[in-house]
């Protein structure tokens, strides 16, 4: 009966225009549409479908602002039986390292956890390493990058896809999985999901809920800063012909002019 | 001049290429130690490639538990030397597993974690990082505030260029692996390219995108990625349609290339997909489509039938290799 606890993030929409705040560089949330990212979806499926193998209880967890209500709703009516939201505006523009330890005293709140499911990336900040960085934090095995998930009694086994290839992994319960693009398609909510979402517990906790100090996450605490961000001046489109049926010629006297070949 | 640590990427008894970036981008904040956590022996292999990027040090952590567990036997060895040399920066390739092991090391010993660097320099005594986020549509100068620098930086984001360093050879201990809280790896598959470079390494990609049809025809972008010396590449729609293998997908939900000449072939050049390639220094695009957004960042274009342009540009390319 694993105890599952899964991440999810609301990412502004990768097929709108993103954008950073002038002020203090942090993401310009309200630029875009908000989704819960695709890769978090995936992350819900698969504790659904462990859930559903070997019973146990799946606990959505999601730091994020007000609207992010929307991202937990939609992994409830997918299935997920109940929500912590991490709300709290002293968390406005946390580095990755305050996100982990935010996201590891919120999980410390779930009592017996046997599984933490993330998604290997997400698509706005790219990081790629909070997971590692909760395991690192819970003193969990890290189990990242999956293409495949097996629990078996006390041991999660894990077929890894990165861009080396396949690694298979093993490691024993309590651990940190991350799950990587081909894991599975996730489902669609029902209606009846929906409908039952909106009854589900979402505990809503704040900094000092978690037994943090304010003082120690937000833009004012953070371990690295932004000394300047400037939109690339857009790539200016350079030349462009139509075949003539030396097409490919021209391309090759192009590169060889620029010494690429 | 202070020590800069650089953990080597290496497969096989070779050293990566971004490993050489690694060094080279170290050069210019200090002076390079190169770290190689691995099996015994490995590092023998790899000492003269590291000397000729000017690794003045090369610190030798092997044992037979360092290569069979994942990503922590590199950040125990890592955090054991920023506590025993005090170094200036920690320097790591950003692919997936060196996310991974930036990310944890800074989690242990405090420090600032810089991710994704194209760019690392010194402005006084500090230590800048240059990144591009949001797919390349933001450049962002980033700058550690508390902590050592611990820099995860893009493979192919700087130019390595060669410099002889001593590549003194000093010996560390591996620390002892708690099987609790470790991974272990029961196995691999390296991916089968064949003799193409990978994807994200690669100074040359090829890409194809819906326009090339079927998964047959891909053939004629592996053909002119062979004749170029380049990886291959496939759009997600390409992807999608069943044309080629999703480890290839170029794109926001695929690999982030900025390779030094990326050719796109029948790739319309959506946002999603432009968010993979548009940091290339030059970009190439073959299309049917004059109105394919590909243009808009495309170095040189042509507009025409890929099928018909690519065979005569591979042609032109073994030509000129001889």
């Amino acid at each position: 009966m694993p105890n599952i606890v899964v991440l999810v993030k609301q990412v502004p929409d990768t097929y709108s225009e993103r954008r950073l705040n002038d002020g203090d560089h942090t993401l310009d949330r309200d630029s875009a549409d908000a989704v819960l990212d695709e890769i978090n979806e995936r992350a819900v499926e698969e504790a659904l479908q462990i859930k559903e193998a070997h019973d146990g209880e799946v606990t959505v967890l999601c730091l994020g602002p007000d609207r992010a209500t929307d991202a937990i709703r939609k992994a409830l009516s997918m299935g997920a039986d109940k929500a912590i939201h991490v709300l709290d505006d002293a968390v406005h523009g946390s580095d990755m390292l305050q996100t982990a330890k935010i996201l590891a005293a919120a999980i410390g709140t779930v009592e017996d956890v046997d599984l933490v499911i993330a998604g290997n990336e997400a698509s706005d900040g790219s990081g790629g390493a909070i997971p590692a960085m909760l395991a690192e934090l819970l003193g969990y095995p890290q189990l990242t990058h999956a293409r495949e998930v097996t629990i078996d009694g006390t041991a999660v086994k894990v077929t890894r896809e990165t861009e080396e290839g396949l690694t298979h992994l093993e490691a024993s319960l309590p651990a940190v999985v991350s799950v990587a693009e081909k894991i599975n398609e996730p489902r669609y909510p029902s209606f009846k999901g929906i409908m039952a979402a909106k009854k589900k517990p979402v505990e809503t906790l704040g900094i000092d809920d978690l037994g943090l100090d304010a003082g120690d996450v937000g833009l004012d605490s953070a371990w690295s800063t932004v000394l300047e961000a400037a939109p690339k001046p857009p790539r200016e489109a350079g030349q462009r012909v139509e075949d003539d049926g030396e097409g490919g010629a021209r391309i090759a006297e192009y590169l060889v002019a620029q010494k690429l070949i | 001049m202070a020590e800069v640590l650089v953990l080597v990427d290496h497969l096989d008894g070779e050293v990566k290429k971004v490993t050489h970036e690694l060094l080279t981008a170290a050069r210019a904040i200090g002076e390079p130690s190169a770290v190689v956590v691995g099996a015994p022996g490995d590092a023998a292999k790899l000492k003269e490639s590291l000397a000729s990027y000017g690794a003045a040090k090369v610190y030798v952590a092997e044992s037979e538990d360092a290569a069979a567990y994942l990503v922590t036997p590199k950040v125990d060895v890592l955090a054991a030397l920023v506590e025993a040399k005090s170094p200036a920066a920690v320097l790591v390739a950003a692919g997936a597993e060196g996310k991974e092991v930036s990310g944890r090391l800074a989690a242990r010993i405090g420090g600032a974690l810089l991710v994704d660097a194209v760019g690392v320099e010194t402005s006084g005594d500090e230590v800048v990082v240059t990144k591009s986020v949001f797919g390349g549509a933001f450049v962002v100068k980033t700058k550690a505030l508390k902590g050592l620098p611990v820099i995860s930086v893009r493979p192919g984001g700087l130019e390595a260029e060669p410099a002889q360093g001593a590549a003194a050879e000093e010996a560390v201990e591996v620390p002892a692996v708690d099987s609790a809280k470790a991974t272990r790896i029961t196995g691999r598959e390296p991916v089968v390219g064949g003799d193409r470079p990978e994807l994200t390494e690669a100074s040359v990609v090829v890409s194809g995108g819906r326009g090339v049809g079927s998964a047959e025809s891909f053939e004629v972008v592996e053909k002119l990625a062979d004749a170029l010396g380049a990886a291959v590449g496939a759009s997600r729609a390409a992807v999608d349609s069943g044309y080629y293998p999703p480890q290839f997908q170029v794109g926001q939900t695929g690999k982030t290339v900025s390779p030094q000449l990326y050719i796109a072939l029948g790739i319309s050049g959506a946002i999603q997909h432009r968010a993979g390639m548009q940091t290339s220094k030059t970009i190439i695009a073959v299309n049917k489509d004059p109105e394919a957004p590909i243009f808009e960042i495309a170095d040189y274009g042509v507009v025409g039938d890929l099928f018909k342009v690519a065979p005569q540009l591979t042609e032109e390319a073994l030509k000129r290799k001889g």
